[in-house]
């Protein structure tokens, strides 16, 4: 879908749904609100909107209801299992929707607070990648811990890993590493600018 | 020397807003050959056509031109006028003002010289017309309805009531249909089998009524009014004749366990079986794929068992060709099974069943006797658990309509189940309640408020089960998404309503069109909708679209008053509008040189093939030959003869070059 | 049979086991297992989760270096690395001035040629001749097959076919001598990568599933996914927390399973690595072990 004004150049105003459909090709306008999606998430029950309702919310196209889509948690919990798009009648694809809500919501600084430790586990991760090439797991967590202060969790479940020759203290790296912080720089920069 | 006169008609505003009518009758004044060019605010009026008829006895017209709307609207009107004047109808041509030129144009000096063209087309045409006259073929007064349900049994009553032979095929072993399968019907709660057969019987007895049960059409060849039927008429392995319909052979037979079809495979049947007791006709058919005398080569009981020796192991399969005036398709649907569904199981549970199989168990006639038992244990189930939409408005299952009938059958079930087990509870998972009809509603309504069924709106994500009970994974969207969790200990599925799987095969045999669904689809949505694009052949029921009792009864009716009308008629008047293959004198005969393109290429198989001989019999040579009763004026033909023997009445190579040529 | 792997990172650290058991049981399957050179992480739900032209650049860049190896099959047994890989593989397939923008960026050709396949559709190609005859100990124990989400989904293109109620591991698992039950929660998701940073929704999610496999008197939970490993069986003190329950079930890989069968040494399988023993009390009755294999 071709947002208004878009062809001339003019700013242009779209709705969140539109520029969804725009940037991954998902309608939200599809949904006839059947809530088989929420019926089958398993996480449906932690979310503060359900996901049927997500897309309610983009089918207003009001931005102060797409604004409440952005600011929830539940695009922050969905843990893109798929089994919302499988069950689907419509064939929406929720989870890639969901995807493209989180990112939005980072860009525009709405974030739902307790999006924060999930956030700040992928922005560990990513960093760990960034830094080896592979992901490495001890630094990972010492890193996730630093990110959001929650310095005690799983304290316990350290050393037994550790006993059992699950973790690697030392970190391992690639020799392609170089040219993976190559692709960090190149995608993370100009992230922004894309969309 | 053509003498042709011009009516340029101003519909109104329609055309004379944006078209200078008065200029276009001027400027076709000059055109050679025209003689007389008048306006006028409505040709169509009898003033108007009064006009045209006097300009044709006074001016001794040749040929009428009227430009004014499309002739699908007024052309038999002008004819008909020219006719009454003593002019050859297809002497008179249309060009089409309205919706060619002043609908789709602004009023500007173009509109009106676009106008002029048209008029001039026709004019160059006309000149060129030869006198017609239609074509008459002779009607065989013989109905075929194919199909035994509700649909066939009224259409073939109706027709046969109107006085009229028909030929009733049903595939299965009796007539009856789905409605025989069914318990009580919405929204009146009467019973189907009270209500059905009676009329099962009235079609057996029916003097006008040929009824061939276990039979299928093979083939239909011909056109409206002559129509070759073949119809294939399966061995029962019993002669009918001497069946009495006893029954002893059913009660002897020891292959017991065979799924009942009729039963939706909740109760067994016998290898040799009458599908219900209020069966028409009540003979037995063998099924030869499960009876062990054609497996094992031993048994023959029930032959041993036969007071009147009725069997026939080796009967075959008997081909009967029958002349047929039209056909009313009443070929009906199919539902999905349960096994269509992976989220509710893949039809793995026996505790959840389609709403067909709930139907049987709420039947006085069914393997329940009416008691409600779920199939598991045969316990009575205390959680009832109805899905709507199973399937249908699924884009996802390729299944996007509406089934239309389930919101009602679901209403009707769990009113039906709450009546029968007063403790019991139903819940209902939908997503819109689509009862529009007479009394639905209020059906609807009372199911909610009377019979307190559970109505929730959403759907179910999964089926599964555990510890015996099945476990129904539901939404609540009116309770903001709310997760809902059963415990069932029977689910019913209102699956969709679909085609018969071999639709689309029954189709392609009478040459009739059908949807992306595999539904037959009708002439027209609005205006004819019970005939099909090949005329003489006309539709009732669920094999057009879903739809319920009332309205396939409703459309059966029509279908058999459209066959009665066309049989108040000893012949048919056509439009002359058909190919012919040009004929000369000896010893060419014809400039067909017998190529035979024609033959492969037309679709309506209306190419004959011709024998000319001589004095002494002897053969000359083959040309090729329209049989103008069947052909329908498409003008493949035309296109592909390579001599140029071949030319569509009406519409020649000649009249339409110098249609072009004039433009 | 000659096959690239893509351990991924999971297999070089807390699910090393499956690694280990994998390339225990590969040399008697026939199955000749040739590394990715140098690969990198795929960027699994993270990149996902944040970037999705990071999220396919990680796993192109894997792609392009099986390419570079020759390599026409490439086996990622982690379904998380799976999913990620396959999807890419397929987007790039059908948008061509993507796959070009994204070689560009990782500095790679890439032409997609190398195929992706999954554990289960490797070891069922490999055990398809003969696998009866190098039985050693059948692995006679009520086994529930957890299949997990990517595995299954998204349905174009997944490993399994019947998406709710997949057969493939299954299959397996009778060839290895052990009885698949029938369950509810083959497909149900265990919260993957929740895993740290909401482990409170993995310990709901995950302890449904333990939960159903127990009440159907199944002796173990047999996966293929490392994530789903994690949540299972490294998280168990978390679901038994959560439920008030304890579950002695133990979760094994698909390769030690079959290991086992093949009477490998269990340390060689990584057996020792696991939070909840590999171990059952006795050889328990099928006829009678209807009831959960709980420990009060």
């Amino acid at each position: 879908m071709i947002c208004h004004g878009q062809e001339d150049g003019e700013h242009a105003h779209c709705t969140l749904a539109e520029e969804a459909e725009h940037a991954v090709g998902v309608s939200a306008f599809e949904c006839y609100q059947c809530g088989k999606c929420t019926a089958g998430c398993p996480l449906a029950a932690e979310m503060d909107w359900s996901p049927h309702q997500i897309l309610r919310l983009l089918q207003y196209a009001a931005p102060e209801l797409e604004e409440q889509a952005l600011r929830s948690l539940s695009i922050w919990l969905c843990l893109t299992c798929e089994q919302c798009v499988t069950r689907c009648p419509q064939e929406i694809d929720l989870p890639r929707l969901m995807e493209y809500l989180r990112q939005q919501s980072l860009e525009r600084g709405l974030m739902h607070p307790q999006g924060r430790d999930i956030l700040a586990f992928h922005e560990a991760f990513l960093d760990s990648v960034r830094k080896h090439g592979r992901l490495q797991e001890v630094g990972l967590v010492a890193n996730y811990k630093l990110k959001t202060g929650h310095l005690l969790q799983d304290v316990l479940v350290a050393p037994r890993l550790l006993a059992r020759g699950k973790l690697k203290l030392l970190p391992q790296g690639i020799k392609g590493k170089a040219a993976v912080r190559r692709i960090f720089e190149r995608l993370q920069h100009d992230e922004g600018k894309e969309e | 020397m053509a003498r042709i006169g011009v009516f340029i008609c101003h519909c109104g505003e329609n055309i004379g807003s944006t078209v200078d009518c008065a200029a276009v009758a001027k400027a076709a004044g000059e055109l050679p050959g025209v003689v007389h060019s008048v306006d006028y605010k409505y040709m169509c009026s009898d003033p108007g056509q009064s006009m045209i008829k006097d300009a044709i006895r006074t001016q001794k017209l040749t040929g009428v031109v009227v430009g004014a709307c499309s002739p699908r609207m007024h052309e038999p009107t002008f004819r008909r006028a020219c006719n009454e004047a003593g002019l050859n109808p297809f002497l008179c041509e249309m060009a089409n003002l309205r919706e060619h030129c002043s609908w789709v144009h602004e009023k500007l000096p173009d509109t009106t010289a676009k106008a002029i063209d048209l008029v001039r087309i026709l004019v160059e045409k006309v000149k060129r017309n030869k006198p017609l006259s239609s074509i008459k073929v002779p009607v065989t007064k013989r109905a075929l309805v194919l199909g035994g349900g509700i649909a066939g049994i009224q259409a073939a009553l109706d027709i046969a009531g109107a006085g009229h032979e028909v030929v009733l095929v049903e595939r299965s072993p009796s007539i009856g249909g789905h409605m025989a399968q069914l318990s009580e019907t919405f929204p009146t709660l009467d019973c189907s089998q009270c209500i059905l057969t009676p009329r099962m019987v009235e079609v057996a007895q029916h003097p006008n009524i040929t009824l061939y049960t276990y039979s299928e059409l093979e083939s239909l060849e011909g056109f409206i009014g002559n129509f070759k039927a073949t119809i294939r008429k399966r061995a029962r392995g019993v002669d009918e004749k001497l069946c009495t319909g006893c029954g002893v052979c059913t009660q002897k037979c020891p292959n017991k366990k065979i799924p009942s079809e009729f039963n939706e495979h909740l109760g067994t049947r016998p290898a040799i079986y009458v599908p219900f007791p209020q069966a028409v006709p009540n003979k037995p058919v063998i099924d030869r794929d499960r009876c062990t005398y054609y497996s094992k080569g031993k048994c023959q009981v029930c032959a041993k068992m036969c007071p009147t020796k009725a069997i026939r192991y080796d009967q075959e399969d008997e081909l009967i060709t029958i002349d047929i005036g039209a056909v009313v398709a009443a070929t009906g649907f199919t539902i999905k099974g349960t096994d269509f569904f992976p989220e509710y199981g893949y039809g793995q549970y026996p505790n959840v069943i389609t709403g067909l199989q709930f139907e049987r168990l709420a039947s006085a006639s069914g393997p329940t006797l009416g008691v409600i038992r779920r199939p598991s244990d045969n316990e009575i189930p205390e959680n009832v658990v109805f899905i709507a939409c199973a399937g249908s408005r699924d884009s996802a299952k390729r299944l996007s309509y509406c089934s239309k009938i389930c919101c009602m059958y679901t209403a009707k079930h769990a009113m039906l189940y709450k009546h029968k087990v007063h403790e019991g509870r139903a819940h209902v998972f939908y997503m819109d309640i689509r009862a529009g009809g007479k009394m639905y509603d209020e059906f609807v309504r009372r199911a909610i408020e009377e019979d307190q069924v559970n109505y929730i709106r959403g759907r179910v994500s999964r089926v599964f089960e555990r510890n015996g009970k099945m476990i129904v994974k539901g939404v609540d969207t009116l309770l903001n998404g709310q997760s809902i969790e059963i415990e069932a200990d029977l689910v019913v599925l209102a699956t969709a309503m679909t085609a018969q799987p071999d639709a689309e095969a029954t189709a392609q045999r009478m040459k009739i069109s059908y949807d992306a669904d595999h539904f037959l689809s009708e002439a027209h949505p609005k205006l004819r909708p019970v005939e099909m694009n090949t005329a003489g052949i006309f539709v009732a029921g669920a094999c057009q679209a879903p739809k319920d009792i009332p309205e396939t009864v409703a459309q059966a009716s029509a279908a058999a008053s459209k066959v009665v009308g066309l049989f108040s008629r000893s012949e048919l008047a056509r439009e002359p509008v058909v190919a012919t293959v040009n004929r000369t004198a000896p010893p060419l005969f014809s400039t067909c040189v017998g190529c035979f393109l024609c033959e492969t290429a037309c679709p309506y198989q209306a190419i004959e093939r011709d024998d000319i001989r001589g004095r002494d019999g002897q053969l000359i040579r083959q040309v090729a030959k329209v049989n103008q009763g069947v052909c329908q004026g498409c003008g493949t033909c035309v296109a592909l003869c390579r001599s140029k023997a071949i030319d569509l009445q009406g519409f020649t190579n000649e009249q339409v070059f110098a249609e072009l040529l004039a433009v | 049979m000659k096959i690239g792997l893509y351990p991924g990172c999971s297999l070089e650290g807390s699910s090393r086991e499956y690694l280990e058991s994998l390339q225990a049981i590969a040399p008697v399957l026939g199955l000749e297992l040739a590394e990715v050179p140098d690969w990198n992480c795929c960027g699994a739900s993270a990149a996902h989760s944040l970037n999705h032209k990071l999220a396919l650049a990680l796993p192109a860049r894997v792609l392009a270096l099986a390419e570079q190896a020759g390599m026409d099959k490439l086996l990622v047994p982690c379904s998380a690395c799976l999913n990620r890989l396959s999807t890419t593989r397929a987007e790039l397939i059908k948008n061509e001035a993507l796959r070009r923008e994204i070689a560009e960026v990782i500095e790679l050709s890439l032409t997609c040629r190398t195929r992706v396949t999954d554990v289960l559709s490797v070891l069922a190609k490999a055990t398809a001749n003969g696998f009866s005859e190098k039985i050693r100990q059948p692995f006679a124990r009520r086994v529930a097959c957890y299949y997990g989400c990517y595995l299954t989904r998204p349905v174009e293109g997944a490993a399994c076919r019947r998406t709710e109620d997949p057969q493939e591991m299954d299959a397996l698992m009778k060839l290895a001598g052990a009885d698949p039950i029938p369950w509810a929660f083959k497909v149900e998701c265990c919260g993957a990568g929740l895993s740290l940073s909401r482990t409170s929704s993995v310990a709901e999610l995950a302890g449904r599933v333990v939960e159903d496999a127990a009440l159907r008197g199944a002796e173990a939970i047999v996966v293929a996914c490392p994530m789903c490993h994690t949540n299972l069986d490294l998280r168990r003190s978390n679901i038994e927390q959560n439920l008030g329950t304890r579950f002695a079930m133990p979760v094994l890989y698909v390769t030690q399973v079959l290991g086992l069968a093949l009477g490998i040494d269990e340390r060689a399988l990584g057996l020792h690595r696991h939070e909840v023993p590999v171990r059952w009390e006795k050889k328990a009755n099928h006829q009678d072990t209807q009831a959960p294999s709980e420990v009060k």
